[in-house]
């Protein structure tokens, strides 16, 4: 019998972990890039402003950078230490993102933020510019390789059960690597990342400006941010389009429970813009409605319809059904592998087997499964709907007030009167946090919104987990909130302390310091 | 589409040791120069000199071990998920010495508070000593068996305790893989260092090859006393396998089996000492380059001979043999095996050669004056 409490625990510290590690991850993939505008800057025109931006910006990624390593061997290790049974039953497909990852973007990444920021001396100016650039594609193909092992957790495509080997295999690489949930994905994520390296440098060159310190090297730089923030900006919001409407087509669990949908209605549906879910009641207390939006942008058609939770459960509780005669079959198979009848049952119900196995929560022998516990299983195979209809709202209200933002401070840096706009630098300071709050919120959305599984359709997060003590993970997870907060207290400090002696960090001191 | 089945777990077998090797040459050369920060390190700058050695390189050599991670995860998904999740407070322990390598290096010298930097410093001795240790205690684990079983769903149950791991044969292992990881911080330190600092690494070094050599001469002597694990029938290995579809007897000495069939084998073994043999003459004639090559081949056989006496056993079972992973049954299908393969013989090259131009560019001692001269710059 598995421990819920230990499923539980298991989840709690891969949110935990999994959000901390993002908070260093987008802001490494924004700054990368606008390190290679800078330096770029700096080789073509020679100005020496744009080498002492590059390095300046470049000691912030560097304090971040260290946590984004830290963290992350994290997630490396969590697969197999608390997620044993998800390791064996997909690590034949999810691994190989993974590995290639390693071996494809990390050792890039890693090599060449060594020579980033040693390299000053050793390398030609055009040199130092291939490492930078070198330096950002590594970050950014570790992102493809991470969202492709993600993106197939969305939508689990190109693998095949192996009875043998009792797991899920590997038969088309290449629909793994090009699964356009993955693709959406990717594009929309890393976006995000741009859009987190914008605000930051257009945060902090604001907060000069307004105490009208370091005023030629903020001026450059907010306008680097703005320029590239709407960019970043304008593609977070078409690909997050692109990836609602690759949702819709995989996991329409996600989608109606985002929108609080429980009813199926006629194409095309309407769009809550706001609503006050009821769980019980499997309705909206309230709504505020417009037509049509819903079904425009996630069918692209006006003839589609979108099934509501109701519809979902429904179909749903079909699967399970026969989701869990594929269980018994090949239950019945391993005790007797000649078993013509077990067989054919196999073959026939083998699409549904993951449904099945969504019942062993309930019943760990299917063979004693009520129809009572496959109506529970039913009902818990759509997340729940208020947590998702809001994180995804507050995602994109912050996502559009970002958009404003960055499209008037890339409009005043045209007409070139930023500077006096005292409203608009407040604006950018203050808004540097937005960023992470939209991009937790939107994590947040895509793996909650899986629940109950951790691959779509094929393995449920309750079996997903490795079998251990209660008392280890909490162990463990108070090993993680120590360690964690001990290094966020570390890089907020020295973020902070770098961030206020801003480019005068870079010469040595004259005098004693601090006499 | 060249090769069968049977081929690919092979190559498999060998390619994770390759990127274990990878990872002990490259990143337990600044995992050894972590060790000896607070022994040879007698002031700040010499600290700094010491760190400085490896600042451009720490990052991109710790991606060995991140990559040795994710091939056993692709390649052998059934080790992946059984060791780690088994032996989970080892695990975290090294996951949480490791997280004072990064920041260790990166926030160290930000600040000119001697606490502040004396704290890093100890960070980063417990972030290289300690995985340092925990890995050749593994090893010395998987001599005796680990007790794991696996139920008919291939899910792994765990019962030993942690506290089970640190028995005296593994930490006899432990003191081979921190002698022979110090040793490669020696010998890199002797390389790019001058002075007195050099002297002290030059003697460290000569002291940790002796060290080196006596416990690998124990351990192998110890592991011929141990009950090693033979696979009495297997169906057919070059199939599909789940790892109970064999049968596993325990044999006082089967650990020498494979030098005893093979005895060229023994060649592997003899390296090891040549290895550490070679870097002792080196360090104490001077020829710095040469001890730092003698110490990789060190790492190269000593892990390679625990290999071959392992084969075909990855992670053995002591409480039921049969479930044992092997490098037949614990693998990939054969379409991830060989995609990996096309992977790992692309990009591994590609890496080899962008790390090795990253250490010529640079090249060269790094000096007290150098850290002087450039303090707000470096580490």
């Amino acid at each position: 019998m598995i421990d819920s409490t230990v499923v539980d625990l298991s989840r709690l510290q891969f949110a935990a972990t999994a959000m901390y590690h993002f908070l260093f991850v987008p802001l490494t993939l924004g700054l990368s890039w606008l390190l290679v505008v800078m330096e770029t800057a700096y080789v073509m025109s020679g100005k020496e402003i744009y080498r002492d931006m590059t390095k300046f910006w470049g000691k912030l990624y560097g304090i971040n950078f260290a946590l984004g390593v830290t963290t992350g061997i994290t997630m490396e290790f969590q697969f197999g230490t608390n997620w044993a049974y998800y390791s064996h039953y997909v690590g034949d497909i999810f691994g190989a993102p993974l590995a290639i990852e390693g071996l494809m973007a990390f050792f890039l990444e890693s090599t060449m933020v060594g020579l980033f920021f040693f390299g000053w001396q050793r390398l030609s100016k055009a040199g130092h510019l291939a490492v930078t650039v070198l330096m950002a594609l590594g970050t950014n193909l570790s992102a493809v390789l991470i969202l492709i092992a993600n993106g197939w957790m969305q939508d689990p495509v190109g693998s095949t059960f192996n009875p043998v080997t009792m797991r899920m295999e590997l038969v088309d690489f290449a629909a793994l690597v090009f699964n356009p949930v993955a693709q959406s994905k990717f594009v929309h994520t890393v976006a995000a990342g741009y859009v987190t390296g914008s605000l930051f440098v257009l945060g902090i060159s604001s907060w000069y400006l307004l105490k009208g310190l370091h005023v030629e090297f903020a001026r450059r730089s907010f306008r680097i941010a703005a320029a590239f923030g709407l960019a970043g900006c304008l593609s977070v919001i078409v690909l997050g389009d692109e990836s609602g409407y690759a949702v819709s087509e995989s996991q329409k669990s996600k989608l109606a429970a985002i929108e609080a949908m429980w009813e199926t209605e006629a194409a095309p549906a309407g769009f809550n813009l706001l609503a006050w879910p009821n769980e019980e009641r499997q309705a909206n207390d309230w709504e505020i409605r417009i037509p049509y939006v819903l079904g425009l942008i996630a069918t692209r058609s006006v003839s589609e319809t979108l099934p509501g939770i109701k519809e979902i459960r429904a179909a749903n509780r079909q699967r399970i059904e026969s989701g869990v005669q594929a269980v018994l079959a090949l239950e019945a198979l391993r005790q007797n592998p000649a078993d013509a009848a077990a067989k054919a049952s196999f073959a026939k119900h083998q699409q549904d087997m993951g449904y099945g196995m969504l019942v062993k929560r309930y019943s760990p022998d299917l063979a004693q499964a009520t129809p009572a516990m496959l109506d529970q299983a039913a009902h818990d195979s759509v997340p729940r709907v208020a947590p998702l209809f809001w994180t995804f709202r507050l995602m994109v209200l912050l996502g559009f007030a970002m958009l404003l933002l960055v499209g008037l401070a890339f409009w005043y840096s045209v007409k070139n009167s930023f500077q006096q706009k005292t409203w608009l630098l407040r604006w950018a300071l203050w808004f540097i946090p937005m960023p992470w709050i939209a991009i937790q919120s939107g994590w947040f959305v895509a793996e909650y919104g899986r629940q109950p599984w951790t691959v779509f359709g094929m393995l449920p997060t309750h079996l997903s987990a490795s079998s251990l003590s209660a008392a280890s993970l909490w162990g463990s997870i108070a090993g993680f909130v120590g360690f964690y907060t001990l290094l966020l207290v570390a890089e907020m400090y020295l973020m902070f302390k770098y961030a206020r002696l801003g480019p005068a960090a870079l010469q040595p001191a004259a005098a004693p310091a601090n006499a | 589409m060249l090769f069968d089945y049977l081929t690919l777990k092979l190559i498999w077998w060998l390619l994770v040791g390759v990127l274990l090797i990878g990872f002990a040459i490259m990143d337990g050369h600044d995992m050894g120069v972590g060790t000896l920060l607070p022994i040879l390190g007698r002031d700040d700058t010499d600290r700094r000199v010491m760190i400085n050695t490896v600042a451009p390189h720490w990052d991109g050599n710790q991606v060995w071990f991140i990559t040795a991670g994710g091939a056993i995860f692709a390649a052998w998904p059934f080790v992946y998920a059984t060791a780690f999740s088994g032996m989970y407070w080892a695990l975290l322990l090294v996951l949480f010495a490791l997280f004072f390598r990064p920041v260790g290096f990166e926030y160290r010298s930000k600040l000119p508070n001697p606490a502040w930097r004396s704290a890093w410093d100890w960070g980063l001795f417990a972030g290289s000593a300690v995985p340092a240790l925990v890995f050749g205690v593994a090893f010395g684990n998987l001599f005796q068996g680990v007790p794991f079983h696996l139920d008919e769903t291939m899910r792994s149950f765990y019962t030993g305790s942690f506290w089970a791991l640190l028995n005296p044969f593994a930490l006899l292992c432990g003191v081979v893989s921190l002698s022979l990881l110090a040793l490669q911080g020696a010998t890199f330190l002797a390389h790019r260092t001058e002075g007195e600092l050099q002297a002290r690494a030059r003697g460290a070094g000569t002291v940790l090859a002796v060290l080196l050599l006596a416990a690998f001469s124990a351990a192998g002597v110890w592991v011929g006393r141990l009950d090693g694990f033979v696979i009495q029938s297997i169906a057919d290995v070059g199939g599909a396998l789940n790892p109970l579809m064999k049968e596993v007897v325990r044999q006082p000495g089967a650990w020498f089996a494979n030098y005893q069939k093979y005895p060229l084998l023994w060649a592997v073994p003899a390296l090891a000492y040549a290895g550490g043999l070679l870097a002792l003459a080196c360090l104490r004639a001077g020829k710095t380059l040469v001890a730092f090559i003698g110490s990789s081949v060190a790492c190269l056989a000593v892990i390679l001979t625990a290999g071959v006496a392992l084969f075909p056993f990855v992670l053995p079972s002591s409480t039921l043999p049969k479930a044992s992973l092997t490098a037949w049954d614990a693998t990939s299908s054969y379409v991830t095996l060989n995609v990996m393969l096309y992977v790992a013989l692309i990009f591994t090259p590609i890496v080899i050669a962008y790390t090795g131009w990253a250490y010529r560019v640079m090249a060269g001692k790094v000096t007290r004056d150098y850290i002087v001269a450039n303090d707000k710059a470096l580490y």
